[in-house]
């Protein structure tokens, strides 16, 4: 029966240690209050811990990285164009006393955060015109298009000054800061999203629209020219070898026609007065035949015969 | 495992107010025991002893999957990591166990989502997550660009315990950085490098991954089809079109010239070749008509006049009886050609 009596005190000790013990995860720290009052350094340890029993309370907060999301908002910038900007940070509670006292938890450290980080972010991006929130390093872009020449009908894109990385750390060098007082380390801003909103959208769709269609209109005029170039070249190699041809042929007939006319020449010099009566009666020969008529004179000298004849008989 | 047994007789006595760290049913049952104990006999004592060193004895152990290991903490202080397989704890609560898939790869996907998974695998709509896939390009156009990023846990202690929201943090790290390497590139590059848009955006998450540290290692940054958005495809595919409107028309043009060319450099030929064929025999007959003449001449050289009497009336003799009407007039007639009929049907052309 000394089990029974030892029972009671075992169990008050029991109850003693498990309220004075605390347990702090590797991801939290923990700031000790007694009615209200802080106790002590927060304790960043994790581990097994002892607190006085009842009359301390255990304020837990989170050690690791926190994120922040902010809402999207629309803000214009530099060049008066509406985007609408995302940003997201990352956070830590470095001073967790800090924390506890001026903003009690994380619902209250992420009104500040909104506050603070929406502001920068305006800030910065209606300081600089869109590009430069768009763009981070002066890499040169591949605007070239397939068959149309650099600069041709194209935008001109200037280089950029500040660029994205530089804003966003601008945008963390504002608002780091005015955290600072509430125990919060900003890590870094990131922007998540960044797009136009609708009416320019529109609008730039209107332009990325026309801009293709310039490019459409030009390959299909391009096509045109060449095939019209093509029809030229055609027309012109036609002409050329029609013609080419012609003037060879002309010149082989011309060469023959002067090696045959030097030839006859040659022939016929030897006695042009047989070859005139040989030609002659030849021309005589092809040209007579059924449908053409004769008259001829007894005087001429076929008949001479039919004539002198009668002459020379008569007197005999 | 002496130890244990310590332990656990002195859980056993810290019972009543350990008893939180058990299931909340525990602290009742043991209540009602105790206040039934006077009635119970001995041997009833030591079954509840039983049952309570088995429960706690559950507690002491775990099992790790084959793709996973253990990271046990004690009083939430990080231990040890342990492999996979059964492994050991200080039960109670006092050590606890998480698991991480170490070997799994996880997927994340920006402004598509599967819907059914296989070998034709099915995507939601890209409509409905436009939102995570339209970006600004370098040349402040607008690009619809979908990607798959695989990843791993190759640090578990980071994963579990420096960052809290480890996956909303690599998906808004992925979208950060995808923007980045977009924003630096046209619609040009968007489009036709997905590779190199693909390298460059894993290289710069894994850097904010790491900066972060969140114990994720990024396997592939796989890029669906990146586009245009879709009321300015249309325009898009008219340039691919009129690319092709134009090779079709300098095709036809080729057609054409290739049907007249060749025939006409035939023809060209043919010409030349008649040329040709026209100076032969020009020179043969020249040459033929020549010789004739020369040997002709030699023989006519000898009797002059004689041979020049023969071929005259040989020729007449040739002519004349092909002739149709021979009219002989006297050359003391005047005025007889008024009165022939020269218009005869059979005669006079000429």
């Amino acid at each position: 029966m000394k089990f029974k009596i030892l029972l009671i005190p075992m169990a008050i000790i029991a109850i003693g240690l498990y309220s004075s013990l605390y347990v702090i995860d590797e991801t939290e720290q923990v700031v000790i209050t007694q009615f209200g009052k802080v106790i002590g350094a927060p304790i960043t340890e994790p581990g097994l811990n002892l607190k006085v029993p009842i009359i301390q309370n255990v304020n837990r907060f989170r050690k690791n990285l926190l994120e922040w999301d902010g809402d999207p908002s629309e803000v214009p910038t530099l060049d008066k164009t509406y985007i609408y900007v995302d940003t997201f940070a990352r956070w830590k509670i470095v001073d967790a006393l800090k924390f506890f006292q001026t903003v009690s938890n994380e619902v209250g450290a992420m009104a500040r955060l909104d506050d603070i980080i929406d502001a920068a972010v305006r800030n910065f991006i209606a300081e600089n015109p869109l590009i430069e929130t768009v763009r981070w390093t002066n890499r040169e872009l591949d605007i070239s298009e397939l068959g149309v020449e650099k600069g041709e009908g194209q935008r001109v894109i200037g280089d950029i000054t500040t660029g994205r990385q530089e804003i966003l750390k601008g945008i963390q060098e504002q608002a780091s800061p005015k955290l600072k007082d509430f125990g919060i380390e900003l890590v870094d801003v990131q922007m998540k999203r960044l797009n136009y909103v609708e009416q320019v959208q529109r609008s730039v769709y209107g332009r990325m629209i026309a801009e293709r269609k310039q490019i459409a209109q030009k390959f299909r005029s391009e096509g045109e020219g060449e095939a019209r170039k093509i029809e030229g070249k055609r027309e012109k190699a036609l002409k050329k070898i029609t013609s080419e041809a012609y003037r060879k042929a002309q010149e082989i007939k011309g060469e023959a026609d002067a090696k045959a006319t030097r030839i006859y020449a040659n022939a016929y010099n030897v006695d042009p007065e047989l070859y005139s009566f040989l030609k002659t009666l030849d021309v005589y020969k092809q040209t007579l035949d059924k449908d053409n008529s004769l008259v001829l004179s007894t005087d001429s000298d076929f008949f001479k015969y039919l004539k002198t004849f009668k002459g020379e008989v008569s007197p005999n | 495992m002496a130890w244990d047994w310590d332990k656990l007789q002195q859980q056993k006595k810290s019972r009543p107010g350990g008893g939180s760290i058990e299931p909340p049913g525990m602290d009742e049952v043991i209540d009602k025991i105790r206040s039934a104990k006077g009635n119970l006999p001995g041997k009833a004592w030591i079954i509840i002893v039983l049952i309570a060193l088995v429960f706690v004895a559950m507690g002491s152990f775990f099992t790790v999957g084959v793709d996973e290991v253990g990271v046990v903490q004690r009083f939430g202080k990080y231990n040890r990591t342990v492999p996979s397989g059964l492994n050991f704890k200080l039960p109670l609560g006092i050590e606890n166990n998480k698991n991480v898939k170490v070997k799994y790869v996880f997927k994340e996907e920006f402004g598509l989502r599967t819907i059914q998974p296989g070998v034709r695998t099915r995507y939601a709509s890209e409509t409905a997550f436009l939102g995570e896939s339209l970006m600004l390009t370098g040349d402040l156009n607008v690009a619809l660009v979908p990607w798959i990023v695989q990843y791993r846990i190759n640090n578990p202690y980071d994963y579990l315990f420096k960052v809290r929201d480890v996956r909303g943090t690599l998906r808004d790290l992925a979208e950060a950085s995808m923007r980045l390497v977009v924003g630096d590139r046209s619609i040009n590059e968007v489009i036709s490098k997905r590779e190199e848009i693909a390298t460059k955006s894993r290289e710069l998450l894994q850097k904010m991954l790491n900066e972060a540290e969140t114990g994720i290692k990024v396997t592939t940054i796989e890029m669906k089809k990146t586009n245009v958005p879709e009321p300015v495809q249309p325009s898009f595919n008219e340039v691919n079109q009129s690319i092709q409107e134009k090779e079709k028309m300098i095709y036809q043009a080729n057609e054409a010239y290739n049907k007249v060319i060749p025939a006409a450099r035939g023809n060209a030929e043919k010409t030349i070749s008649k040329a040709e064929g026209y100076a032969l025999d020009r020179l043969n007959r020249a040459e033929g008509d020549a010789t004739r003449f020369l040997a002709l001449h030699e023989e006519y050289k000898k009797a002059k006049d004689v041979t020049l009497r023969r071929m005259y009336l040989e020729s007449i003799q040739e002519i004349f009886p092909k002739l149709g009407k021979i009219y002989i007039v006297d050359s003391d007639q005047k005025n007889l050609l008024p009165l022939l009929n020269l218009a005869l049907p059979e005669g006079g052309k000429k």
